[in-house]
């Protein structure tokens, strides 16, 4: 399969500190469903902020679908959850509203959606069960409609690439297990490649195909069942 | 009152700038964002301050050294250059410092002054009256092509940032606008009050608006009623209207709060 992500002997380090990361090479085949954890400051968002081509490596290269990532041409095709604190979740906004700004990048900035870009909003919604919410605003739904609302918004991108940062921040054990169940027929039915970054892997565990350990550099990457047990609660990785 | 031209020019310039401050001052507060129109004004403040001293209009080196102010704190927030209240600081005590030091230099701490601080309702002039209408009128268009992708990235701006959205363009074209904001309304709020009237309706329309649209529209009305109420109390009392302005904008904050309280608000948030 043709891929989707490609780091290549990649380093970074903020400013002149110590590396956050040395020598990875990572790899991520269009389609797959990977899960990215590891202990907090231990590199996992700044992995994908590099494969997202947000941040430069110090070393190394970027690829996404075959471009350099800080070039990709296709961006409105990435659909990115970021971590709930940085997500406008007390801005007065209504669900369709939220799920509407994931149509920006594909529907242009001018002026209002047209009715195609109306009418995948309204999919998006439907997709992941939250088109009888369309109305109501963001900040009177629980933490799980939440984060199906801003998954509609990436939805609504029509995403080749869906990362999803911390997800399950704030969000409790039924919602985390209705999001893995999601994401895995997302996967399956709209075959969108899908990063999954925790400090835990939690529930996806048992859809993904693929666990990757990352501390200061990729300490564990396969199937779930070759997880050695000690490491199933990734914040205890030492190495 | 409308038979003096006077109060014709400053509720025709009020209407425009009513309007045009909530509008600017909503992305600024769902931004959380809100207390940099009075940096801003601060850096207004050493334009007017110059104007005096050159002796050109001190409107036109307001506009210019607002909007320079605007970007300059974007500029520096988005590059992590300082932190945002570090940035703010930075700009706000420097402007403000170069505005003292350049007013006592030309002599004019006097009532010229006073009416850019704290508002006039005798100070607004046909040509002034144009200015407005002409920025005032760019500025609600600009908002109205741009609502939303501006919107989209108060929702979500690094996702935006990922899909490719201009967020750093578009952050920077808000900032103009509130520089465009400041420097047309000096002459009526005032630059010590005129971040007040950015960013109180848009804190009062959200206690009871129900989206992100009609907190933006609710804001403009709260904003058109404010300015509009406050001239006219202004005029038969015989008081500053910047303040007056403000304080009817606070008002209606305590009213809209009210209105929530008692349920008429949105379910949360």
């Amino acid at each position: 399969m043709p891929l989707a992500v490609e780091l290549r002997g990649v380093s970074f380090a903020y400013g002149r500190g110590q590396p956050v990361l040395s020598g990875v090479d990572f790899a991520v085949e269009q389609g797959q469903f990977v899960a990215i954890a590891g202990p907090n400051g231990g590199g996992k968002t700044t992995l994908v902020r590099l494969a997202l081509g947000l941040l430069e490596p110090t070393d190394g290269d970027a690829f996404l679908f075959g471009e350099p990532a800080a070039g990709f041409s296709r961006r409105a095709t990435l659909g990115y959850l970021a971590q709930r604190s940085q997500l406008g979740t007390e801005a007065p906004a209504t669900v369709r509203e939220v799920v509407s700004a994931g149509r920006l990048a594909a529907g242009g900035l001018l002026g209002a959606l047209r009715r195609r870009d109306k009418a995948i909003v309204e999919e998006a919604m439907r997709t992941v069960g939250i088109a009888g919410l369309a109305g109501r605003p963001l900040a009177a739904l629980s933490g799980g409609q939440q984060q199906r609302a801003f998954i509609a918004k990436a939805l609504a991108g029509e995403p080749s690439l869906l990362v999803l940062d911390e997800p399950t921040t704030g969000v409790d054990v039924d919602a985390q297990e209705a999001l893995a169940t999601l994401l895995a027929e997302l996967r399956r039915e709209l075959r969108v490649t899908i990063l999954y970054v925790s400090h835990e892997f939690g529930a996806v565990e048992r859809y993904v195909e693929r666990l990757v350990l990352v501390r200061g550099g990729i300490v564990f990457d396969g199937p779930p069942q070759a997880l050695p047990e000690r490491w199933h609660d990734p914040s205890h990785v030492h190495v | 009152m409308f038979e003096l031209e006077f109060m014709r020019l400053a509720f025709a310039a009020g209407a425009v700038i009513g309007l045009l401050a909530p509008a600017v001052g909503f992305f600024l507060v769902q931004r959380r964002l809100s207390l940099i129109g009075d940096g801003i004004g601060h850096v207004a403040f050493t334009g007017v301050a110059a104007g005096f001293i050159l002796e050109v209009s001190a409107t036109a080196l307001a506009l210019a050294a607002a909007v320079l102010g605007a970007v300059a704190i974007e500029w520096l927030r988005a590059r992590r250059q300082a932190a945002g209240d570090q940035a703010l600081a930075l700009v706000f005590y420097t402007g403000i410092a170069a505005g003292v030091v350049l007013v006592s230099a030309s002599g004019r701490l006097n009532v010229d002054l006073f009416a850019f601080l704290f508002g006039s309702i005798l100070t607004v002039t046909w040509s002034d009256f144009w200015i407005v209408l002409a920025l005032g009128a760019a500025g609600l268009t600009v908002i109205g092509l741009l609502y939303r992708a501006l919107a989209g990235i108060v929702i979500d701006e690094e996702g935006a940032r990922v899909a490719g959205v201009p967020v750093a363009v578009l952050n920077v074209v808000v900032s103009a606008l509130a520089g465009i904001t400041i420097a047309v309304s000096m002459q009526i709020v005032g630059v010590l009050l005129i971040a007040a009237l950015m960013a109180l309706p848009v804190i009062a329309a959200s206690r009871v608006a129900w989206s992100l649209a009609s907190t933006m529209l609710l804001s403009m009305a709260i904003g058109l009623g404010s300015v509009l109420a406050g001239l006219t109390i202004s005029y038969y009392a015989d008081l500053a209207p910047g303040g007056v302005i403000v304080l009817v904008a606070a008002g209606a904050f305590a009213v809209a709060a009210t209105a929530r309280a008692l349920g008429a608000g949105p379910a949360a948030g």
